[in-house]
């Protein structure tokens, strides 16, 4: 697949409140052509429901429908069974919420959708923090990262949500990228093929929250990825695959590329290298990495 | 459009529902159309989708609410797309 086979049909209109450079609507973008207007959507308290923009108007041109921030999950169980009622099976039920809203305080109604076999994608954009409030940190935030309530950097390393979904043994779950759109696009459209319930997890790193330049956005991305921090893969009936240069890293065909190559342009991270290296809590990040893929392959290859 | 008659607050799609953001800009994407192998990176990777795809796949910039973030320039592995300040040019 190339980027001209993607569908040229836009559901995400210009001229909303998201930041520039947003990883959000960079993914809505590719998640909306992937999936179609057939589509509902549950948005929790999130950045995506300031994007949507001022009432009366939004900028998103699919039904969408806002809750409490813990309630994803279980919003969108009740718009399925809804929808069922009425003989609409064919409509796509999208749940789609940051990181705080799934690793942390939706974790509860997004296990319950999944265990009661409920039709649906739950969709998580992970910019690694609550960015909506200000930057707060998460169960997502690596360890390390400066955010407003981890001044000196955090002292725990993140959640592998990944992981904690396969032990739900759901049909299908995936992990992708912004910086790779063809990657988001294919898993969306498997996501959307397959009956029950689908977990899909976008990496989406986010300017400000990050503190990096706002044209840097896919970059990152690319870098998550590369160094590692980040791994593509799918999980289709317990059967994991890694996808791309993730697959590659796994095999041991191409060499992570050093941590520092990626934190070096996040101010979140400035403190490890200014006023001096702290090469200690740096090798700490790089070592954790390398536990994940050891495990990964010892698991998974 | 199709309007609902229901008893809750409910918004319609809007195009600059939070109005012109163009003017949210400080610098300017300028394309030049003769560098351009029309690889549609900067169309897919756009924030704002206001890198318009037309048919033959070459593209535009919807200077109207483009916000500047300057993603097109830098995804683009030509550098047909550069970035100016805004009024540089008068
Ligand atoms: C019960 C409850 N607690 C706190 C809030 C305030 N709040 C709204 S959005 C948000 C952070 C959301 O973070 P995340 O889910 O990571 O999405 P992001 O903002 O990063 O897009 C918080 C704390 C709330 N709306 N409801
Ligand atoms: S804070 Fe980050 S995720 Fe939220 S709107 Fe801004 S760029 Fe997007
Ligand atoms: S500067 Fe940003 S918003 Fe403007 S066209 Fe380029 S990528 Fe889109
Ligand atoms: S990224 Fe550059 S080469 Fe590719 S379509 Fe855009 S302007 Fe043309």
């Amino acid at each position: 697949m190339a980027l001209k086979d993607l569908p040229t049909k836009e559901c995400y209109i210009p001229g909303s409140a998201a930041c520039p450079g947003c990883p959000a609507t960079i993914a809505l973008r590719i998640v909306y052509k992937a999936l179609g207007k057939n589509t509902v959507k549950v948005v929790p308290a999130c950045c995506t429901a300031v994007i949507e923009s001022l009432h009366p108007h939004t900028s998103f041109d699919i039904p969408t429908m806002n809750i409490a921030f813990e309630a994803a999950a279980a919003g969108a169980s009740g718009v399925e069974a809804g929808l069922r009622m009425q003989g609409k099976t064919d409509t796509t039920v999208v749940a789609w919420a940051g990181d705080g809203g799934t690793y942390d305080i939706g974790i509860q109604a997004l296990s319950g959708a999944l265990e009661r076999n409920t039709n649906f994608i739950y969709i998580c954009y992970n910019n690694e923090i609550y960015s909506n409030t200000g930057i707060q940190r998460s169960g997502a935030t690596p360890y390390g990262a400066w955010t407003t309530t981890t001044v000196l950097g955090k002292t725990e390393f993140r959640k592998e949500m990944g992981e904690i979904i396969m032990a739900h043994h759901i049909p299908y779950s995936a992990q992708t990228c912004i910086a790779y759109p063809e990657d988001l696009f294919k898993k969306l459209r498997k996501a959307k093929s397959i009956n029950g319930p689908k977990y899909i997890e976008i990496m989406a790193p986010c300017p400000p929250g990050w503190r990096f330049p706002m044209e840097k956005t896919v970059e990152m991305g690319t870098m998550a990825v590369e160094t590692g921090a980040w791994a593509l893969y799918e999980v289709e009936k317990d059967k994991i695959t890694f996808n791309g240069k993730s697959k590659l890293i796994l095999e041991g065909k191409i060499d992570r590329k050093p941590i520092d190559d990626w934190i070096i342009y996040q101010g979140r991270f400035r403190h490890l290298f200014r006023p001096k290296k702290d090469t200690k809590r740096i090798k700490e990040i790089e070592e954790h990495i390398e536990k994940m893929w050891e495990r990964y392959r010892s698991c998974y290859l | 459009m199709k309007k609902y008659n229901v008893v809750t607050s409910i918004s319609y799609p809007k195009k600059g529902a939070m109005g012109k953001t163009g003017n949210w800009r400080v610098f300017k994407p300028i394309l030049d159309k003769e560098k351009c192998v029309k690889c549609l990176r900067c169309w897919i990777f756009c924030p704002e989708a206001t890198i318009i795809r037309n048919k033959d796949n070459t593209v535009d910039i919807d200077y109207e609410y483009c916000k500047g973030c300057g993603i097109c320039a830098n995804v683009c592995k030509v550098n047909a797309i550069e970035l100016e300040r805004e009024g540089a040019r008068k």
